[in-house]
């Protein structure tokens, strides 16, 4: 069974297995890697795409359920609030290991694309979903608010 | 230098073209011994550019770039930053025009100088490269130099550099690195360059973007999950319930029958499911029956093994590691006496990227691409499973999703793995890739240990005796790292930190009894400190506070004379957090501090009660490691270690149920701190001319003592063993 849908603005079809989660069909059949596998349960935040515009974990997410969704992955989530992410994100030296970081930056972009001056809580309660076992949290804090400021300037 | 380099030479007939797709590329050596010195600093790096190679760790390039070949793996600790940055303090070299990229696996080139193996731990990346580093980038200026003084007739003396310019000022001139890279591929590799006074580094010291921040933070940089071969099988590996039990018989036709399950095969360490891709190889796995001999298993509980940790834990018991005095006379002359037994759990390290790697054999010539803390290690176990010699295996040594002491094994038992897989598979490309329960469940925890600690003061409040002993499995014993890290009968790793105190006691004991157990258990993380800091920091916090004294002054007046940085990093954080005690309201102030690794750390925390677990507002957090060779780095890792620790400390353990089988799997039962409990970290680094020391771990010790310190005052409650939210109790 064959499934068409677009990732990063491109159409793709798939023929997989109509159960295999979206984080593998990214990574095994299409070639996108900086999509990460961390828990397989939705519990870690590392796999986190945007599908149809908001963040979704792509590991519990089924192919079968993709018929002619959008994707964007970290290769090519685009707009201010995805560059404002990712340079506060540089500029803050955010990354530690990095693994989690994607998923970091796809849900803090879709905090942003959603509330473009979050509060405090607001963030807390957007990003408690992802874990940085590095706990680079002290400066994901950061790098959200700074790029929230960018965002408006 | 001229051998080692030309030991690469070999490979390029052999090597795989395009090994590493988006990375920049191996460097590849071309010349052979006996040629002439001037040849001997070139080298063609794969995208076929001739470039600079003044030694084994610096390339220039005709583009200006300047590339560092970095000999420790980057876990997140940032060795591709602080090794680059003391290359280019020496070059000259502007930080923009800087790269950093994995050193190949070569141990006569890229050994860890503190372990004889290429190899990262013990947070000595940065403390054992400090002059090894500096001498590979002053030699690269010196050849530069050298070409602009020929190129321009003028003498070295008077040629400076800037900001990867060299200059001079006399005639006017002045040429980039990559423009005088040909010519300085002709000059003399120089030996014993002059390094430069420390007191005239500008590098050093300042802010600068880690190497890998942007391609981290784009999704660009690559794992060794990310590597993807021609015609690669992804295998999922099914390994036993309980530590030490084996396969009797497995059923593997229900698995046979998942599409694109193209092998099952029994290896040593489980059963491995051979597929197209990573779906179906875990489809198959869930598909397996297998059938388990557990007669010499591990099949007691973790509360069980704590019982009989317990047992162990008697006056007097264990082997003595150090002391003075008479501690018996002390104890039985205090005017009054304390005890308390600690209890820590097995801890998994979780790093985000569970243990993965990927194999290629053809022909008997082998690659294997692994986040490997311990590369030379690694390649021996992969030749020695597959029956190649260890030259025709090559460790490509990846970024990894972190590691806190996971991907460094005494027994390198994920490539033998990763091999046997291989061998069972026969020629061909394999991905394996441990789920989170593989990882979770697959043991090398940080051992649960017990201490119990007695002492005495006299009737002013002075402590006259300080008993410790220490119960615990030895990481170390029975280990192929026995022999180098066991003497006299004593594996340190199971009590660091409670010995060599800063503190002085009239009379001091430290006792270690092994506990055995069938879990296999590992270094985590500051490793003895994660558990000696607590018991030692609290226990002694509940002595000051016995004995009418402040918590910060009463461990300055215990401090050692020849302790002075400790003391200094006490004063300077009780300063930060302007500290007059624990205070008295809904907030209270903790403090502990712990010297590991070489660096010392001192931490107050400030604590509050959210609904019975410590919320955590604030933390201070003085440092000394030395020269701060990238005081950002330092930094982050004294949070990413505060982090690591509270969170472990609130909400992690690892236990087993009464037939011996770990009950956590995942992140849901095995909670890690989010970001809405990260306290603000304000963090300050001594300034120091000694050599530095690690960071990777020393920031994790005091945090969860100063915790609980402030804890105690909060709700009187003496937490003794951990975590704080215990749901197995």
């Amino acid at each position: 069974m064959s499934t068409t849908f677009t990732v990063n603005g491109r159409e793709v079809t798939v023929d997989a297995d109509p159960d295999t989660p979206l984080l593998w069909v990214l990574r095994d059949e299409l070639g996108l890697t900086g999509t990460k596998f961390g828990c397989g349960i939705a519990a870690c935040g590392a796999c986190t795409v945007m599908l149809d515009g908001m963040s979704r974990r792509s590991c519990v997410t089924p192919l079968s359920t993709l018929d002619g969704a959008r994707v964007e992955t970290i290769e090519g989530v685009t707009g201010p609030e995805a560059e404002v992410v990712q340079a506060a994100w540089v500029d803050i030296n955010v990354p530690q290991c990095g693994y989690c970081q994607s998923g970091q930056v796809m849900a803090a972009t879709s905090l942003l694309q959603m509330i473009p001056k979050p509060t405090d809580e607001e963030i807390d309660n957007a990003m408690a979903g992802n874990i940085c076992r590095c706990a680079t949290y002290v400066r994901i804090r950061q790098a959200i608010r700074q790029a929230s400021d960018n965002l408006e300037a | 230098m001229l051998p080692h380099i030309a030991k690469a030479a070999p490979r390029v007939a052999t090597t795989r073209r395009g090994f590493l797709a988006g990375a920049t590329g191996l460097v590849i050596a071309t010349h052979l011994p006996g040629k002439s010195r001037a040849q001997a600093a070139r080298v063609v790096t794969e995208d076929g550019t001739t470039q600079l190679a003044p030694n084994a760790f610096v390339r220039v390039a005709p583009d200006n770039t300047v590339t560092v070949l970095v000999k420790h793996i980057e876990i997140g600790q940032g060795a591709n930053t602080g090794l680059p940055v003391l290359v280019a303090e020496e070059m000259d070299a502007d930080w923009s025009q800087v790269r950093a990229e994995a050193a190949p696996e070569d141990v006569t080139l890229y050994k860890n100088l503190a372990f004889g193996i290429q190899g990262t731990g013990g947070s000595t990346g940065l403390s054992n490269s400090y002059m090894q580093m500096r001498e590979a980038g002053a030699a690269a200026r010196a050849m530069l130099v050298d070409a602009a003084g020929r190129r321009w007739g003028v003498p070295a003396t008077e040629i400076t550099v800037s900001k990867g310019v060299v200059s001079h000022e006399r005639s006017g001139n002045s040429a980039t690195f990559g423009e005088l890279a040909e010519e300085a591929m002709e000059s003399e590799i120089p030996v014993g360059v002059q390094l430069k006074d420390p007191a005239d580094f500008t590098l050093v010291g300042t802010k600068v973007t880690r190497t890998d921040s942007a391609a981290k933070s784009t999704g660009q940089a690559t794992f060794a999950l990310d590597i993807y071969r021609d015609g690669m099988k992804t295998v999922a590996l099914l390994h036993p319930p309980q530590f030490g039990a084996t396969v009797v018989t497995v059923d593997d036709s229900a698995a046979m029958q998942v599409a694109g399950v193209r092998q099952v095969a029994q290896v040593p360490s489980g059963v491995a499911v051979i597929a197209d891709n990573t779906f179906a190889a875990l489809k198959g796995r869930d598909a397996l029956s297998v059938e388990w001999d557990t007669s010499s298993a591990e099949t007691r509980s973790s509360a069980q093994i704590a019982e009989a940790f317990r047992a162990q834990a008697q006056p007097g018991a264990g082997t003595q590691v150090e002391g003075n005095g008479n501690i018996d006379d002390a104890l039985a002359g205090a005017d009054r006496t304390f005890e308390a037994e600690y209890l820590f759990p097995y801890l998994a390290h979780a790093s985000m990227e569970p243990l993965d790697g990927v194999i290629e054999v053809k022909d008997g010539e082998v690659d294997a691409w692994i986040g490997s803390q311990f590369p030379t290690a690694d390649n021996q176990t992969i030749a020695g499973v597959l029956g190649v010699s260890p030259e025709q295996v090559r460790v490509h040594t990846m970024f990894a999703g972190g590691s806190f002491g996971r991907r460094a094994t005494q027994g390198s038992h994920f490539a033998a793995e990763l091999a046997n897989v291989a061998k069972a598979g026969g020629d061909g490309a394999y991905k394996l890739m441990w789920t989170r329960e593989n990882d979770m469940r697959g043991g090398y925890y940080r051992p649960l240990t017990v201490h119990k600690l007695r002492a005495g003061l006299d009737a002013e409040g002075n402590i006259t005796g300080w008993d410790n002993l220490v119960v615990n499995q030895s990481i170390m014993m029975g280990t192929p790292m026995e022999a180098m890290a066991v003497q006299n009968g004593l594996d340190p790793t199971s009590y660091e930190g409670s010995n060599d105190l800063p503190y002085g006691f009239p009379a001091h004991r430290l006792s270690w009894a092994r506990g055995e157990a069938g879990v296999p258990v590992l270094w985590w993380r500051s490793v003895g400190h994660t558990h000696t800091a607590y018991a030692v920091e609290t226990f002694l916090d509940e002595l000051l506070e016995a004995g009418g004294k402040d918590a910060v002054e009463g461990r300055l007046a215990l401090m050692k004379d020849e302790r002075p940085r400790d003391a200094a990093v006490l004063r300077r954080v009780a300063e930060m957090a302007d500290w007059s005690g624990p205070g008295t309201g809904d907030t209270r102030f903790g403090v502990a501090y712990a010297r590991s690794f070489g660096s010392y750390v001192a931490q107050i925390a400030e604590v509050e009660d959210r609904n019975g677990v410590p919320h955590v507002r604030r933390v201070w957090c003085a440092v000394d490691c030395g020269v701060a060779v990238t005081p950002d780095v330092i930094a982050a890792q004294m949070e990413g270690g505060i982090g690591y620790g509270l969170g472990h400390a609130l909400y992690s353990q690892i236990t087993l149920d009464d037939t011996g089988r770990v009950r956590e799997s995942n992140f849901d039962t095995y909670r890690s701190l989010r970001l809405s409990e990260m306290p603000q970290i304000e963090v300050s680094i001594m300034d120091s001319t000694a050599n530095p020391t690690g960071v990777g771990e020393p920031g994790l010790p005091p945090i969860a003592p100063a915790v609980a310190n402030a804890w105690r005052s909060l709700t009187g409650v003496s937490r003794r063993d951990l975590p704080f939210v215990n749901r197995m109790s």
